[in-house]
């Protein structure tokens, strides 16, 4: 099944690998994608979203609640909001943090399995916790496929450690500078 | 591409519905609207804090014991807050709202889905300190009858002090915080005085109506745990109950956009996101 969402988390180290993964989707990428990434609860999201935004074909755009996902845009959770995913838009919350986190991954990854069950593909990278493991089981259990940074080269190897350990093998385990191409070989885009 | 996920209808989803139903037929607390994401969350949530195993046990128990309702409904409508949350909001307040509140005589504010009051007691030492609280009365609302309780008391754990302080000087404050509370034990109280200005009161924007005409809507980060259904009765609610050129204030990523509403507002503030209601 071709995917129709693309989950990616990320925590320590995470804006230098996003930015590479986000490098290397060409615009015939039209899977919408939303992330996660671990980070102080009053820092700018517009700073991000332009230094994320910079060499990228793809639109950094704006997480406002409820924005419907569409295919030309990645979406960042804001400083200090869960964010969460339904009915094809998006959906904020400032619930309690997850894992000392919010913006928390197990509850981005576990709201988009339940919406998009076989259609979701969830992105583990570099991290220095084990947020999104529990994400990632529950993706495995509805059908989603999920793919984890190889924690050979990841900056700091917990969190994809954590991700492989909780899907049992069922993971892609992939280089950093590999995982644009799996992901583009995912939806059959042009390489 | 399929630009909408096919909707996967599990026992998860079939359990949820028939709870908010119950809960509907047999108490008529509405959240049949709420966005399913994070009210599946907290529904979980509580289903643990009861000891309990599936969506269905915590069915079973709220509808035949009501303190468990009342425990189920902390869960479902406390939103997380503080005072001044977002300094540069109430920074934005101060100087593009307050210019236009002056050119009523008396001010009617609605700050609709007040929680314990945080929100609201930051509104009214801002209108203190701008001269304008004599003239204001501010109507604070939820839906939750215990944390209106919380809210009339005034009171907030005393650790969160310093943060609060911080906001507060952040948000362009022009006294010393600590002149509007006394610290007791654990705890801070806010003066009395404070509140003589407040009506705290039980309001469902899920159910009812409009009761005033406001100058000034404020409901931050209330929006978010709705479905878009819900949103658009709610702008409407709100829309109705504006004056003309009156301001909505929203969350920091909440938005008119994306609601039958959209037209009907000018932007204030686009990124603190006040809107003037134009028609």
């Amino acid at each position: 099944m071709r995917p129709s969402l693309v989950a990616i988390g990320a925590s320590w180290g995470g804006t230098t690998a996003l930015r590479t993964v986000l490098r290397g989707l060409r615009d015939s990428f039209d899977t919408p994608i939303v992330v996660v990434l671990h980070r102080a609860a009053r820092s700018n999201d517009e700073l991000l979203e332009r230094m994320l935004g910079d060499g990228v074909e793809r639109t950094v755009c704006e997480a406002d609640d409820k924005t419907p996902l569409t295919p030309a845009c990645v979406f960042v959770a804001p400083a200090d909001y869960h964010l969460l995913v339904e009915d094809g838009r998006l959906a904020l919350s400032t619930d309690a943090p997850v894992n000392f986190s919010r913006p928390s991954i197990d509850v981005l990854f576990e709201s988009a399995a339940d919406a998009y069950g076989a259609g979701l593909v969830a992105v583990v990278l570099t991290g220095s916790n084990d947020d999104g493991a529990a994400g990632v089981r529950r993706v495995l259990e509805r059908g989603g496929r999920v793919v984890v940074q190889d924690p050979a080269g990841a900056e700091r190897a917990e969190m994809p450690n954590a991700a492989i350990a909780a899907a049992g093998g069922a993971a892609d385990v992939v280089p950093l500078d590999r995982i644009a191409e799996h992901l583009l070989g995912m939806v059959g885009a042009p390489r | 591409m399929d630009p909408l996920p096919q909707r996967i209808e599990t026992l998860e989803d079939l359990e949820i519905d028939l709870l908010l139903e119950g809960l509907f037929r047999h108490y008529g607390y509405d959240f049949r609207q709420y966005a399913r994401s994070s009210l599946r969350r907290r529904l979980w949530r509580r289903v643990y804090a009861e000891g309990l195993d599936s969506l269905s046990g915590l069915q079973e128990r709220v509808l035949h014991d009501p303190a468990a309702m009342d425990r189920l409904l902390l869960d479902l409508s406390v939103n997380v807050t503080s005072m001044f949350r977002d300094p540069t909001f109430y920074a934005a307040v101060r100087s593009q709202v307050v210019p236009l509140l002056r050119t009523y005589p008396f001010v009617r504010i609605w700050n609709a889905g007040c929680s314990s009051g945080e929100e609201t007691y930051s509104l009214a030492i801002l209108l203190l300190e701008e001269g304008l609280y004599e003239r204001t009365r501010i109507y604070a609302t939820d839906i939750n009858e215990a944390v209106l309780d919380l809210a009339r008391a005034g009171s907030f754990p005393a650790d969160k002090l310093p943060e609060y302080r911080t906001n507060y000087i952040e948000s362009g404050g022009r006294d010393d915080f600590a002149r509007y509370h006394v610290v007791v034990g654990d705890r801070v109280r806010f003066r009395r005085s404070l509140r003589e200005n407040i009506v705290f009161a039980q309001h469902n924007l899920a159910s009812d109506r409009s009761f005033n005409e406001f100058h000034l809507i404020i409901c931050r980060n209330v929006l978010i745990y709705f479905a878009p259904p819900l949103q658009d009765r709610v702008h409407e609610l709100f829309h109705e109950s504006l004056v003309r050129l009156g301001v909505l204030a929203l969350g920091h990523k909440e938005s008119v956009r994306f609601t039958s509403f959209e037209d009907r507002y000018e932007e204030l503030n686009g990124r603190e996101r006040l809107w003037r209601k134009v028609r």
